[in-house]
C-alpha cells in the first residue's frame, strides 16, 4: 500500500473519532428528546449492520434473514421488562395474557425473572439459533443465492409464527416496552431515553472494535478467502463450515444486540421486525455505506434511516422509491459502497472527470507520492 | 503394492451419469518420487486429482495414502492428511497480500480458535522468509495477490504449496502461460522438491515433462496406457497412436 494512502485512511478515521465523539457527547443537549431518541434508534441499527458487513461483506454471505436475530433479542429484552412490571396485574403477569384467558406464565417466560439470564440471553439465544441454521445449512454446501433464499424463508417462518402465538407471545400485537419499569424508571421516560442512548453509543463502539478484532489477521483473511474461493480453503486444510458457522452467530448475537437496544428504544417488540423487507433494507445499509468496510456499516445504517425520517417527514410517501433509487445507484455506480468509493480512487477520477486533476498516465504510486520524479 | 509406496490407486472408476471418466485406473506412488503424468483432453488428468483430492468420490475402486484410506474424506481432512494441490489457473487469495496467503498456507493447527487467539508462531514467519525467496517474490511481500504477473501467482500457489508441507503434492499444469525461463526455473524447482516430498505433474508441455527427466504416466479414456521413462514411452505405439501422433501427421 502507498504511503499517501496509508495517511489518507488514517485522516478518514481519525476525523470519524473527532466528529462520532463530538456528536455522542453533544447530542443529548442539542437534540430535542424526539430526535435524540431518533438517533439512539438508528445506532442500535448500526449493530446488526455490523454484523451483516462480516457476514456479506467478509465472507461473502447473502443472509436475508437477519431480521429473526434482531427480533429474538428484542423479545428477550421485552419479555424481562413485561415481566418485571407485572405486579399490579392479575396473577401477576404481563397484562395481555389476561385478553387470551391466560392464567398461568408459559415455561420459557420463566428465566426472564433474572436480569442476569435476560442479558446473556439477548445476545446468546440469536446467536445459538443462528448458529445451528448456519451450520445445518453451511454443512450441506448450501451458497450463494440458495443460501439467501433459504435465510428469506426461515425469516417468514419464524414471522408467521410469532405472529400466531398470541397466548404466548401476544402474537401480532407484539410486546409494549415503554409503559414498563426498570429500576424503578418509567422504560418510556425522558431520563431513561438518555441513559438508553448512552449505552447504545458505547455499545456501538464496543461493536465495532469487536468485529475490527475479528476481522483482523489471519481469522478475517480465512474469512474473505472463503468469500473469494472456498474450495481453495478447503483444500489448504480448512474447514469453511466452522468458519461460516462461527461468524454467522456472531452476527446473529450482534444483530441480537442491536434488537434489544432497539426495543428498549422505540417502545415496542413485534412481529413487524421480521418482516422481508425490513431484513433486505440492513442489507443496502451495508452496501451503500461499502462492503467490507465496518465503519461504511455503521454510517450507512445511521445516515439512511436519519434521511428516511427526514424524508418521510417533509415528502411522506417517497421515502420508498429514494431508497430503491439509492440502491440502484450504488450497485450501478458505486459497487464498492460509498466508503469504498472514497477509499478507492473515487474522487480523484471525479475530479479527472471535470478536468480538476491532473491524468494519470502511468501508475499512481510513481505519479501521485512522488511528484518530483517521472514526469512522463 | 508394497511398504515403500506413498499412494496407491487401486481399480478407481468415476462414472458421471454414465459417463467413464476414469475407468480401473491403478496407479502406485513411491516415497519421494516424482511423477509426470500426461494424457490427451478429457483422459481424465483432473478428474485423477480430484479423486486424490476428495473433490470427486470415486464410483468403485480404492485410495491408500500412507496406509489409510482416503475415499469418503472430506477435502479438508485429506489436505491434513499430507495431500497438497495446486490448481490449473492459478488460484491465490487475490485481495490478500503475498505475505497473508502464505500465512493461510503454513499456519498449523488450522483451528479457528488458533487463528483469532494467537500470533503466528516465530518458525513460520521464517518459512514465509524463506519462501518468498525460494519463488523470488521477496520484494511483493505486502503486494495484493492480485496485482502479481501471471507466472508471480503460478509461484505464488507453488510456494504456498510447499508451504502446506505436504506428503504428496499434485501439481496441476504449473508452467500454462509462463514464459521458457519461467518454465525451466519451475521444473528446477519441482526437481528439487521431490526426494523430500513426492511430487506428481500434470502437463502438456512435452519439453518441460522431458525437463523433469522423471518416470511418465500416461492416461488415456480414464485409464494408464503406460508407464516408463520419456524415452520408453515415446517408442510406445499405443502411446504415439493417440497422443504424440504418428511423425507423418
Amino acid at each position: 500500500m502507498s504511503l499517501s494512502k496509508i495517511k489518507f485512511d488514517k485522516k478518514i478515521v481519525l476525523s470519524f473519532w473527532i466528529i462520532l465523539i463530538a456528536l455522542i457527547i453533544a447530542a443529548p443537549t442539542l437534540l430535542p428528546v424526539f430526535r435524540l431518541n431518533l438517533l439512539g434508534r438508528y445506532l442500535s441499527l448500526s449493530i446488526v449492520a455490523l454484523g451483516v458487513d462480516l457476514i456479506w461483506g467478509y465472507t461473502g454471505l447473502l443472509s436475508l434473514g437477519q431480521g429473526i436475530f434482531f427480533a429474538l433479542g428484542g423479545y428477550c429484552a421485552a419479555m424481562y421488562l413485561q415481566i418485571t412490571s407485572s405486579s399490579e396485574f392479575p396473577n401477576n403477569i404481563p397484562e395481555f395474557f389476561a385478553l387470551y384467558g391466560v392464567e398461568k406464565l408459559p415455561f420459557f417466560w420463566e428465566p426472564f425473572r433474572s436480569p442476569v439470564f435476560t442479558f446473556l440471553a439477548i445476545w446468546i439465544i440469536p446467536a445459538l439459533v443462528a448458529g445451528l441454521i448456519g451450520f445445518l445449512v453451511f454443512r450441506n454446501r448450501i451458497k450463494g443465492v440458495y443460501f439467501s433464499i433459504l435465510t428469506q424463508a426461515s425469516l417468514l417462518v419464524f414471522f408467521n409464527f410469532f405472529n400466531g402465538q398470541q397466548k404466548l407471545i401476544n402474537g401480532t400485537n407484539g410486546l409494549k416496552t415503554d409503559v414498563t419499569q426498570l429500576f424503578g424508571q418509567m422504560v418510556g421516560s425522558e431520563s431513561m431515553q438518555r441513559i438508553f442512548f448512552w449505552i447504545t453509543a458505547i455499545l456501538v463502539i464496543a461493536a465495532w472494535f469487536f468485529a475490527k478484532w475479528v476481522v483482523k489477521g489471519r481469522f478475517g483473511n480465512i474469512l474473505i478467502g472463503i468469500r473469494d474461493d472456498e474450495p481453495r480453503v478447503r483444500f489448504t486444510g480448512y474447514n469453511p463450515v466452522i468458519f461460516k458457522t462461527i461468524i454467522f452467530s456472531i452476527a446473529g448475537g450482534l444483530a441480537g444486540i442491536s434488537g434489544a437496544l432497539y426495543t428498549v428504544q422505540s417502545g415496542i417488540v413485534s412481529p413487524q421486525f421480521m418482516t422481508v423487507p425490513f431484513s433486505i433494507e440492513m442489507v443496502i445499509w451495508v452496501a451503500v455505506g461499502g462492503r467490507g468496510t465496518l465503519l461504511g456499516a455503521i454510517l450507512g445504517a445511521v445516515f439512511i434511516n436519519y434521511a428516511k425520517s427526514l424524508v418521510s417527514e417533509a415528502l411522506p410517501a417517497s421515502w420508498m422509491f429514494i431508497q430503491g433509487g439509492l440502491f440502484i445507484l450504488v450497485v450501478t455506480a458505486l459497487p464498492e459502497g460509498v466508503l469504498g468509493w472514497i477509499q478507492g480512487d473515487g474522487p480523484r477520477n471525479l475530479l479527472q472527470r471535470f478536468g480538476l486533476k491532473r491524468k494519470i498516465e502511468t501508475y499512481p504510486s510513481l505519479e501521485v507520492n512522488n511528484k518530483e520524479g517521472n514526469n512522463e | 503394492m508394497n511398504n515403500n509406496d506413498l499412494l496407491n490407486l487401486i481399480d478407481i472408476t468415476v462414472s458421471f451419469e454414465g459417463f467413464l471418466a476414469l475407468n480401473k485406473l491403478n496407479l502406485n506412488l513411491k516415497k519421494g518420487e516424482l511423477r509426470a503424468v500426461i494424457g490427451p483432453n478429457g483422459a481424465g488428468k483432473t478428474t485423477f486429482l480430484d479423486v486424490i483430492t476428495g473433490k470427486v468420490k470415486p464410483t468403485k475402486g480404492e485410495v491408500i495414502f500412507k496406509g489409510k484410506s482416503l475415499v469418503g474424506r472430506k477435502e479438508h481432512k485429506i489436505a491434513r492428511l499430507g495431500v497438497g494441490r495446486k490448481f490449473q489457473s492459478p488460484r491465490i487469495f487475490e485481495n490478500l497480500t503475498v505475505k497473508e496467503n502464505l500465512e493461510i498456507s503454513v499456519t498449523t493447527p488450522k483451528s479457528p480458535l488458533n487463528l483469532i487467539n494467537k500470533n503466528i508462531k516465530d518458525e513460520q514467519l521464517t518459512e514465509i522468509d524463506r519462501l518468498m525467496k525460494i519463488v523470488n517474490l521477496a520484494q511483493k511481500v505486502d503486494s495484493k495477490a492480485g496485482s502479481l504477473s501471471h507466472g508471480q501467482k503460478q509461484w505464488l500457489e507453488i510456494a504456498m504449496l510447499v508451504g502446506q508441507k505436504p506428503d504428496l503434492m499434485l501439481v496441476d499444469e504449473p508452467v500454462a502461460g509462463l514464459t521458457d525461463e519461467e518454465t525451466d526455473l519451475t521444473a528446477d524447482l519441482l526437481k528439487s522438491l521431490s526426494g523430500e516430498n513426492t511430487v506428481v505433474v500434470i502437463d502438456h508441455d512435452m519439453e518441460f515433462i522431458r525437463r523433469l527427466d522423471s518416470n511418465v504416466s500416461v492416461l488415456n479414456q480414464g485409464t494408464v496406457l503406460c508407464e516408463g521413462t520419456m524415452e520408453t514411452i515415446q517408442k510406445d505405439k499405443k502411446v504415439i497412436d493417440v497422443y504424440l501422433g504418428r511423425p507423418e501427421d
